[in-house]
């Protein structure tokens, strides 16, 4: 049971590292503002559940457990609302969506 | 309409609630007793009821969420749009040719009440591909990264499923 937990914990990790790695990426590829928030939202949810789920594992029934689901909780409530404020203030400083072309790269090869 | 003596009252009410809460909430995380972590503690919670005070939180009681079975149904659903758009996100950033079409589409949530158009675009907004950016006149405009996810998320009727947890 143990062994069981031990590599559940350690595919939920990686799989978060994965999907964390795949959130930067993102960010630096995509073209503008908000299509980066996009790619950035997948750390804070996937990345986000995964790895905290993979310490819950690690922790086991304790009350670091609840602390850890709580901490899950309070970032999956915050986290879109950071986005939120973030857009918005993007889009009072005037940057538009969608007046950067969709697919640059291919316009500069 | 309730005389401005009872409003206060139910107010005050409100905050000692509050206040109790909190007070509550930080000595059970922290577990310690020292004067300087009680009074730090102390602090937080004023600082979070003025913060909350100075949001109207304490005007009525419209903050309350209720945790029917249809709101856990909703989170499950909500769960369940976060992973496949997180698959459909990573798969488009893992893609050489990065095929976004970025658009921008408008929910209407004119009939909604305040707390459930704050429900609904922080929903929007948690699901990766999907991003509120504005909220005028009870419509939401929503950005997203690619024309399928902006179909996909009209056609959820999310702002129904939304509406139906006021229902219970």
């Amino acid at each position: 049971m143990p062994m069981i937990l031990e590599g559940l914990s350690w595919i939920f990790l990686s799989l978060g590292g994965v999907f964390v790695f795949i959130g930067g990426l993102g960010a630096l590829r995509m073209p503008d503002l908000y299509t980066r928030m996009h790619a950035a939202s997948v750390t804070d949810t996937m990345g986000a559940v995964l790895i905290l789920g993979g310490v819950m594992l690690q922790a086991g029934l304790t009350l670091a457990t609840i602390k850890l689901l709580v901490i899950l909780l309070f970032l999956l409530l915050t986290s879109p609302t950071a986005s939120n404020a973030l857009a918005s203030a993007a889009l009072l400083a005037g940057i538009r969506p969608g007046t950067t072309p969709t697919v640059p790269r291919e316009r500069e090869t | 309409m309730l005389p401005p003596v009872t409003k206060r009252l139910a107010q005050a009410l409100r905050v000692t609630i509050f206040l109790i809460l909190l007070a509550f909430t930080w000595l059970f995380w922290s577990g310690l007793f020292q004067p300087l972590l009680l009074a730090l503690g102390a602090l937080s919670c004023l600082l979070t009821c003025y913060v909350a005070q100075r949001m109207h939180y304490f005007d009525d009681e419209t903050f309350a969420l209720r945790f029917s079975p249809t709101f856990v149904a909703y989170l499950g659903w909500l769960a369940k749009e976060v992973l496949r758009s997180s698959l459909e996100v990573s798969r488009v950033v893992l893609d050489p040719r990065l095929p976004i079409s970025p658009r921008v589409v408008e929910i209407d949530a004119g009939a909604l009440h305040a707390v459930d158009q704050a429900i609904l675009g922080n929903s929007i907004t948690l699901t990766p591909g999907t991003l509120a950016i504005d909220v005028h006149r009870g419509i939401i405009q929503v950005h997203c990264l690619t024309k399928e996810g902006a179909q996909s998320l009209v056609s959820s009727d999310i702002s129904g499923r939304v509406a139906a947890l006021r229902k219970g």
